[in-house]
């Protein structure tokens, strides 16, 4: 008697904590798919200052590919950290300037400094459903042999940056490209 | 005249179907191809939103991958590759009704678990003995019994 009357509790327990536990979780940080696989081939239009890029450009080294938008306004919040780890050349850092269009891109990045060493347009998000790309900003990490190896969904901070790429960075730059 | 504006408003709304976000430059020209791109579409869920399908939801994203579906249907793919294309660069999650494989049973079985285990805990109660026999009331004792007598007489009196 004792022992089935504890039943129902136990049973409201073990549903609160699968409920309590779904709570910790972020359904917008949906998995990538494409971990460990080639970087699409792109080749996107320049933004009205400097020229564009491709997957080409991005081709044998260990690069960031930073997914932005002047309408983005969590682009805002890890700008400071892109802009000072362009200044530290830790890593080449490419620009999507996604569904933006090209003069507010260029606008965006004239008014509070431009971090990277070649910004494309990709105002039909090609680029973005190749990558699975869920919002701004996401920024991919491709190593030596062009594979993508990271996806950081939302904005680069101080703290991810030293606790996860910079060490990501460090140990792809390692590996010999193949 | 009633019936008349009824029959307006039914014809109408057979016409012009329920309010999509699909805009009319999206659109195939081709009816059959269209008519499957708008099935399509229905099956696919929009990231952004997460709750709505592309058909559904006025984000950007979903705007554009409208589109994309309607140009890989225009290319020829068929149904299964326009979501393969999808599901290998955004996962299962993006399609509205995950297929049925091994880690997704408990997706979509586990609500009649819930219902069947539910139902076997009713059943159970419904059929437990009104009063157990380790609860039933115990005699009265000789002594409690003269008791009673006593109270009884004296409420009586």
């Amino acid at each position: 008697m004792r022992f089935s009357a504890a039943i129902p509790f136990a049973l409201m327990a073990l549903i609160g904590a699968g409920l309590a536990l779904g709570l910790t979780r972020d359904p917008r940080q949906l998995p990538s798919m494409l971990i460990d696989r080639p970087l699409p081939a792109f080749d996107l239009p320049a933004i009205a200052n400097g020229g564009g890029f491709s997957s080409a450009d991005v081709a044998g080294k260990v690069a960031l590919i930073n997914v932005f938008a002047s309408w983005c306004s969590a682009c805002r919040v890890e700008h400071p950290t892109l802009m000072r780890l362009a200044a530290a050349k830790r890593a080449p850092i490419y620009g999507v300037d996604w569904k933006d269009k090209a003069e507010d891109g260029a606008a965006w990045l004239r008014r509070y400094g431009d971090p990277y060493v070649a910004t494309g347009l990709d105002f039909e998000s090609r680029l973005a459903i190749e990558l699975g790309v869920t919002g701004a900003p996401e920024t991919y990490i491709v190593d030596k042999s062009g594979r993508i190896r990271y996806k950081q969904i939302g904005p680069i901070t101080d703290e991810v940056w030293a606790e996860t790429i910079e060490p990501l960075v460090a140990s792809l730059e390692q590996e010999t490209g193949s | 005249m009633k019936r008349r504006a009824f029959a307006i408003c039914v014809a109408s709304a057979c016409a012009f179907g329920p309010a999509l976000a699909v805009n009319p430059d999206e659109k195939l020209a081709d009816p059959t191809l269209e008519a499957r791109a708008l099935a399509l579409s229905r099956e696919i869920r929009c990231v952004v939103c997460q709750n709505q399908s592309i058909d559904d939801s006025n984000a950007p994203l979903a705007a554009d991958m409208r589109v994309i579906v309607r140009e890989r249907i225009a290319a020829g793919d068929g149904d299964a590759e326009v979501k393969n294309f999808l599901v290998s660069r955004y996962g299962n999650f993006v399609l509205l009704r995950p297929p049925m494989r091994a880690d997704t049973w408990f997706l979509w079985f586990g609500p009649a678990l819930f219902l069947i285990a539910g139902a076997a805990g009713f059943a159970a109660y419904l059929r437990r003995p009104a009063i157990p026999a380790s609860q039933a009331v115990p005699e009265l004792s000789a002594d409690e019994r003269r008791r009673l007598e006593e109270l009884e007489r004296r409420g009586g009196a």
